[in-house]
Order: structure tokens, then sequence, then C-alpha cells
């Protein structure tokens, strides 16, 4: 059974994170969620993506908003770098959102192929 | 599409928060000796006029009967229709809004509870300034939650670190169903 006193040690260990990392985290990850969002699949794209951050302890925090506009594309997921640069990620799956941590936030490597640009220039 | 209780809840907090609310709290009664599942959001955000809160639940008459999606308001107040239950929203402009849906627990058309710390989850990754508050209440018991907890624990470390996230989300769902198993 959990109890608030887990936090304590959570907190502990979130600082040593932060620490190693020194400083804020790096990325930020947003995922579009408006019923729209939602009906298009995007709740376990964001349990995913808490998941494996969690689990693999990426460089990045993952919010999410309501909709970014563009339906048709749902479920979006952006990455914000330090920098203020940012990608847009459309038709997002589980297996893609894990692509995305392992690629853009492990390695700073954009996957092109799952960007809106990319999906818009084949003219889906 | 909206196949649990939390997906509609989700859509009526995710109003909420849009509107500015600086404190939200969820109440869910979870009632075997009323037959019934009562669900009330309570928020201290823009309000609506009493004018207003009629259009935006009535599909037919909105402006907005272009969308098929986005409506839900209209969605909660049809699926406590459908599942002999009661819809009401009251409003004050500037002060805040409380929804109350209820529907029948052992309706056929009644939808399982869902994933209610997955759900918390969701709003805190929505705005984590904002103080959560979820009840969850049967007969016999009840679960608290409350996002203050949680702060005074950390200490200036985010809610939203994942690991943390995830804690919180399973932390609600152990104690919902500890709050049920002292219900059967
Ligand atoms: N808690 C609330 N506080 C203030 N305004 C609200 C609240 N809930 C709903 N509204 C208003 O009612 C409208 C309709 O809500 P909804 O049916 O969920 O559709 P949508 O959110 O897609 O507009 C919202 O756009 C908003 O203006
Ligand atoms: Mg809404």
């Amino acid at each position: 059974m959990k109890s608030l006193e887990d936090l304590k040690k959570m907190r502990e260990e979130a600082l040593k994170r932060v620490e190693m990392r020194e400083g804020d985290k790096d990325y930020r990850v947003v995922v579009g969620m408006a019923t729209c969002g939602i009906a298009a699949g995007a709740r376990p794209v964001l349990n995913r993506l808490v998941e494996e951050t969690a689990e693999k302890s990426y460089n990045c925090t993952i919010t999410q908003t309501g909709c970014i506009g563009m339906c048709v594309y749902e479920p979006i997921v952006e990455v914000y770098g330090k920098d203020g640069e940012h990608t847009t990620y459309v038709h997002v799956n589980p297996e893609k959102a894990s692509e995305i941590l392992a690629e853009h936030i492990g390695k700073g490597h954009v996957i092109d192929e799952y960007t809106v640009n990319a999906v818009q220039n084949q003219g889906v | 599409m909206m196949e649990d209780l939390a997906m509609h809840m989700i859509e009526i907090i995710m109003n909420s928060i849009h509107a500015n609310s600086r404190n939200i709290s969820i109440r869910i009664l979870d009632s075997k000796l009323q037959n019934t599942i009562r669900m009330t959001i309570q928020d201290d955000g823009k309000g609506m006029s009493e004018e207003f809160v009629k259009k935006v639940t009535d599909p037919f008459t909105t402006s907005r009967t272009t969308r098929s999606v986005g409506m839900g308001l209209a969605f909660m107040k049809g699926l406590t229709e459908q599942c002999a239950g009661d819809f009401t929203i009251e409003s004050t402009l500037g002060v805040g809004t409380t929804l109350t849906a209820s529907v029948q627990k052992d309706h056929i058309d009644t939808p399982p509870m869902g994933n209610i710390g997955s759900m918390m989850m969701q709003c805190i990754q929505a705005d984590e300034n904002i103080d959560f508050v979820l009840e969850y209440k049967t007969d016999s018991n009840e679960f608290l939650f409350r996002t203050v907890d949680i702060r005074e624990q950390l200490e200036g470390v985010s809610m939203l670190e994942p690991s943390i996230l995830l804690w919180i989300r399973s932390y609600i769902n152990e104690g919902i169903e500890q709050a049920k198993e002292e219900m059967r």
C-alpha cells in the first residue's frame, strides 16, 4: 500500500537526477488532447510517453493541452527544445511515441517522416 | 468514443481548466444502496450566465452544431438521460461552476468507471498549478486525494516528474480499489 511518505524518497531521487543533468529538463513534450485527440487515441500516447520517460530517465517533461486545431492530424505530439525550436509530430501512436523519445529526446535526431511537414507534403 | 465515465469527466474538467480555475474538486459518489453514481465537478473559474448554460447544454440550439466533437457538456447530459440519471449546472459569472451528473449504477447503458488515476494524472499534466481535490465515496468508505498534500511532500520538486505522475496514478487507483473492497 502506498503512502504519502513515499514521496519523500521520490523527491530525493528526482533532485539527484536534476543534479546529474545540471539543471532543468531540456525538452518539453506536449500532447494535444481535445475530445478529437482522445477519440483519435491520444490517451495511450500520453500514458506511453510518461511511462517510458520514467523508466528510461529521458530528459523531458510531458504535459497535455487542449485542441491544437489540426484534428485530422491527431494524435499530435509537439516537442519543444531548450532554444524554443519546436517539432510537430502527427498521427502518433504508442510505438511512434517510443521512437520519438528514443531518437529525438535521447539522441537529438528529429524523425522527419513523422512530422506534420512530411505528412503535408505527401498530401495525406 | 467516450467509453467510460472518466473520459466524460475529463472533458468537464478540461472546461474548468480552460475557464481559468485555481481550484477544482471532483467528487464521485459510487453507491450500491442508492443505486447511483454521482459525479460533481466544482470550479472557481470564470463561470457562465444562465442563458449561456441553457445554450451550451442543448446540442440543437447551440451555434456549434456543425461540430461533431468538443461538445463535452451535451455529451455528458446525453449520457445522464440515457442512463436514467440527472444533470445540473449551477454557475455564476466571476464565481465559478458546479456541475452534477448522475447515472443509475446498474443501468445497462452505464459505462464503466474507467481509470480515475489516469484521469487525475492528465489533469495535473494540463496545469500543475491548479489545486485539485478528488473525493471518491462508497456507502461505507471514502478516499481523498489532494494535490496540495502532494506538493507539500515534494517541497519544490514538480509533480510533472514522470516517476511522480506514475506514482500518483497508482496511488489513486489503489485507494479507490480499497474503498470499493470494503463496500463488498
Ligand atoms: N466550467 C466552466 N466554466 C466556464 N465556462 C464553461 C465551463 N464549462 C463549459 N463552459 C463553456 O461552455 C462551452 C461549451 O463547453 P463544451 O460543451 O465542453 O464544448 P467545448 O469545450 O468544446 O466548447 C465552453 O466553450 C465554455 O465557453
Ligand atoms: Mg469542453
